[in-house]
């Protein structure tokens, strides 16, 4: 023993670290690739817990409590299909659908097309570009409640800017509020105000995405700037045309802010629900009359068109071969 | 982020000739500058319209022509709104409720983008895809159910309502993984593993680094939609704790038929968007375009 023990266990006790380190180490191993392994799932767990308990569920329960009777406080009550039945049956659904496919068209046709243009120019050399650059987005950070306010009182009968600068041309002093499709039109025009440069920064980028090889070979080839525009901008911007006209699409039909305020807070849409959009139609049936179970109907019906409208649009923009 | 906003270099470097073509295809001629005058014109008009009402007394604004220049009663005016609806309280929650929601989103949505931008793992696709599916769903559309279960938990009124639904969004996922895929090498995370880090060590002392002007950009788009944020508000919320959009929303609702004191109120709830617009519209600007879909 004594003299085999200085001679050999030295370097065998540091090469195999026997009996302690080994599992020592394959323990913090493991560990690590667990940590490793589950760690995504983690990071994106909030995410989706989050989504499922405040997006998810509540659309789904939507459809529940569309087939029932429900007041706030009280025991549902189960109705099948009535509220469906007493939805198809209702003209003012009928009137709040077509004010909000013509207040639709009315907001985003324009908007789209005046967006295209400015983001036509925006993509200009030029100098002060980031001054107009601003200046187009100011209004989306504008609030729903203060853009609606302000047009309210520029679209006033009597003492509004609109109606004074319409009269320095020499028109007519226009009852915004009161008349059908002018109501329409003033309500378009704060949504047009509001998003309009927002869109102009969205086909921007997509256009700074497009190769300038491509507009180099066109101009060798001899096309003028509109040609250019017409072959090369347009279908290099599809995608992005794509998506602001779904996201539009999917705005406009949820219109709810600027009706409300633009009629001083009433869910009615004027006296003949001139502007009464499915969005204040819900609010209304909701809310002013405390029927919930008929809000969710509208929101359910509201819903599957929206999926309708999508579908549309998508095969719409994908048709269109410039 | 400004980066994004100049055009690729390309036309620089090009050769004399092709550049001098480029160049004058490429520069706005007067009719450019004119349109986006105009334009520019239009959208800044009715704030300055909102300044001049709130400076005067209404009397004025209903004279025709209405008066162009401010006046001088917009303090008064601004006190007349603030002691009608209790901007100051609004102003107060809309910060608390503006400032949670950003930080939540922030974080969480920086998370979520490492894990989708650099992380492998199983259904990592599917949970993408479903993560952008959600995108396309209008929040307002479970109003009816989450009022219900706001009401069932004794938070409606509570600005805990408005709160949690907001706190993460899958725009701020999308927009974080896009942006750390661009900005973060693998090989400093591949560096990071070997020397025996953990993800979350990793996260926090290399992600977070890299990723923070993406999240400063993040953070104001944030800010901005939660500050604005009407629909759900409105219905949760009542008039005795508003947030700012609330509060206009009961001012322009007739208990004040004042139209100048309209303004004002509109006014100072406009005002700090307007403040963080002039300080860092720049990079706003930069943001949405980066974050935007691109062909």
């Amino acid at each position: 023993m004594s003299i085999s023990t200085p001679a050999r266990p030295v370097p065998g006790e540091r090469t195999p670290p026997p009996g302690s380190g080994t599992p020592r180490r394959s323990w913090r191993t493991r560990l690590f690739q667990a940590e490793e392994r589950t760690a995504p799932y983690v990071y994106v767990a909030p995410f989706f817990l989050l989504f499922a308990a405040f997006g998810l569920f509540p659309l789904v329960q939507t459809a529940w409590i569309s087939l029932h009777s429900y007041k706030l406080g009280s025991e549902m009550k189960w109705l099948g299909l009535e509220n469906y039945v007493w939805l198809f049956s209702n003209p003012d659904f009928y009137n709040s659908l077509w004010k909000t496919f013509t207040i639709g068209v009315l907001s985003t046709v324009p908007q789209l097309m005046i967006a295209l243009g400015l983001a036509h120019l925006l993509n200009y050399r030029m100098r002060g570009r980031t001054f107009f650059r601003v200046a187009m987005i100011m209004p989306y950070a504008t609030s729903v409640a203060a853009a609606a306010l302000v047009f309210a009182q520029l679209f006033g009968r009597d003492a509004g800017a609109v109606n004074w600068l319409l009269g320095v041309v020499g028109v007519d002093a226009v009852d915004w509020r009161n008349g059908d499709w002018t109501a329409q039109l003033a309500i378009s025009i704060i949504v047009i105000w509001r998003w309009t440069g927002y869109n102009a920064l969205i086909y921007l980028a997509g256009m700074q995405s497009i190769s300038q090889d491509l507009y180099e070979a066109a101009a060798l080839d001899g096309a003028s700037r509109w040609q250019q525009f017409r072959h090369v901008t347009l279908p290099g911007l599809r995608p992005t045309i794509l998506f602001t006209a779904v996201v539009s699409t999917i705005g406009a039909s949820q219109l709810f802010g600027e009706p409300l305020i633009f009629g001083g807070g009433q869910p009615d849409g004027g006296a003949l629900g001139q502007y009464q959009t499915l969005g204040l139609f819900m609010y209304q049936q909701g809310w002013t009359y405390g029927s919930l179970g008929r809000a969710a109907t509208v929101a359910w019906v509201t819903f599957l068109l929206i999926i309708v409208l999508v579908l549309v649009n998508t095969a719409i923009t994908r048709r269109r071969q410039p | 982020m400004t980066a994004t906003l100049e055009r690729p270099p390309v036309t620089v470097v090009a050769a004399s000739s092709s550049r001098k073509r480029l160049r004058r295809n490429d520069s706005a001629g007067w009719l450019a500058y004119v349109l986006l005058a105009l334009t520019a014109f239009v959208f800044l008009v009715p704030f300055y319209y909102m300044i001049v009402a709130a400076s005067r007394p209404m009397a004025e604004m209903n004279q025709t022509p209405p008066p162009l220049l401010p006046g001088p009663d917009l303090w008064s005016n601004i006190v007349k709104a603030v002691e009608s609806q209790d901007i100051g309280l609004a102003l107060m929650n809309s910060m608390i409720v503006s400032g949670v929601i950003t930080v939540s989103t922030v974080l969480l949505c920086t998370l979520a983008g490492f894990a989708f931008a650099k992380m492998r793992f199983r259904g990592r696709n599917v949970l993408f895809g479903i993560a952008l599916g959600t995108m396309m769903i209008p929040p307002s559309l479970g109003v009816v159910p989450l009022y219900a279960l706001m009401a069932t938990l004794g938070l409606a009124g509570d600005l805990s309502s408005v709160i949690l639904p907001s706190l993460v969004q899958c725009f701020g996922v999308f927009f974080m993984r896009q942006y750390l895929i661009q900005t973060l090498p693998d090989e400093l995370l591949d560096a990071a593993k070997v020397d025996g880090a953990t993800s979350l060590r990793t996260f926090w002392s290399i992600v977070l680094p890299i990723a923070r002007p993406g999240m400063a950009v993040l953070a104001m788009l944030t800010f901005m939609t939660a500050w604005n944020d009407f629909f759900w508000p409105v219905i949760t919320l009542n008039s005795s704790n508003p947030t700012v959009q609330v509060a206009l929303n009961n001012l322009g609702s007739g208990y004040v038929p004042d139209t100048s004191v309209i303004m004002a109120g509109t006014l100072v709830g406009t005002l700090p968007v307007i403040v963080v617009f002039l300080l860092l519209g720049r990079q706003i600007v930069g943001g949405i375009i980066a974050g935007a879909v691109k062909g």
